[in-house]
């Protein structure tokens, strides 16, 4: 288990999640930047992803699909904003329906940094969300549709309680 | 309370499934979370006291009163609750009194449980293709 550590916070509204490899800082970053390597692992093995345009350089914009097992399609957008090869990432999520075209929604991002120790790669990736709402479409994002149903029962048992 | 907003949170879970601990931190996990979150809710009576305990100001006794039940019985089901995170409890004099956590909190955390979930999964797959590729050459 490659997983070291996660630190969840959810006033912060930030998801840590650290990893160590078998593998040098640089080997790590070209699954960041080679989008054929990045496809192959960004999305889940019922939702495989295209990256249509990824470029690691400040400014450039990365669009992406996925494809589900009818053949829907989700459309992400990425806007890289920071680039320091190979030890950090800085990515913005612009939000996108799902034709591709920009949508509303807090844009959320996710920091990466690779570090590198006796022949070891540590890369942590920190989630950050601009507001609840936004963090809260991960959930409606994600493909477990129990879950979601049962998320969606939590809020009218607890409606009193709602803040 | 529930130290929620302190990173990974040393409720139970760290006791529980302390023979994950990887590095010396402990690592909750949250496909177990989330079978605590649906188990929890998937009983009436546990739902009826989410809805009695927001406003916090009934114990566990109160509590079983209401219900054709036990202290015992009750205390089990506050239990249940409490361990996912749906109430927290704490004391007035002899009385252990039970508040139900806030809606936006619990999807605030089944959130990031959620993302949780995506990234181990990501992260696996990250170390399989270096695994594939190393084997390759």
């Amino acid at each position: 288990m490659p997983v070291t550590d996660v630190d969840k916070n959810p006033d912060a509204l930030t998801m840590t999640i650290t990893a160590e490899f078998e593998a040098d800082a640089d080997r790590l970053w070209q699954l960041w930047a080679d989008p054929r390597q990045l496809e192959r692992w960004w999305g889940p093995p019922t939702h495989p992803s295209t990256f249509v345009e990824h470029e690691l350089t400040p400014g450039a914009r990365t669009t992406y699909f996925m494809t589900g097992p009818d053949g829907e399609k989700h459309h992400g957008q990425w806007r890289i904003e920071e680039v320091d090869p190979p030890h950090r990432l800085h990515i913005a999520d612009d939000e996108v329906d799902d034709e591709g075209k920009p949508a509303d929604g807090g844009p959320t991002g996710m920091t990466v940094t690779i570090a590198e120790a006796e022949g070891k790669a540590t890369m942590s990736v920190q989630t950050h969300f601009a507001d609840r709402e936004s963090m809260e479409q991960t959930i409606e994002m994600g493909f477990e549709q129990g879950m979601i149903e049962t998320l969606d029962k939590i809020d009218p048992l607890l409606g009193a309680a709602r803040a | 309370m529930v130290a929620i907003g302190q990173g990974i949170r040393t409720v139970p879970f760290v006791l529980t499934y302390n023979q994950m601990v990887v590095d010396k931190k402990p690592i909750r996990d949250e496909e177990k979370a989330t079978d605590l979150l649906f188990r929890a809710l998937a009983d009436p009576i546990r739902r009826d006291i989410l809805r009695r305990a927001h406003e916090g100001q009934l114990s566990v006794s109160a509590l079983a009163r209401e219900h054709p039940i036990s202290v015992t019985a009750m205390q089990k089901h506050v239990a249940v609750l409490e361990r996912a995170e749906l109430v927290s409890k704490h004391r007035v004099g002899r009385e252990s009194i039970v508040q139900t956590q806030t809606g936006a909190l619990v999807r605030a955390r089944a959130a990031l449980d959620r993302l949780e979930a995506d990234w181990r999964d990501r992260i696996e797959r990250m170390e399989q293709i270096l695994e594939t590729d190393k084997g390759a050459t």
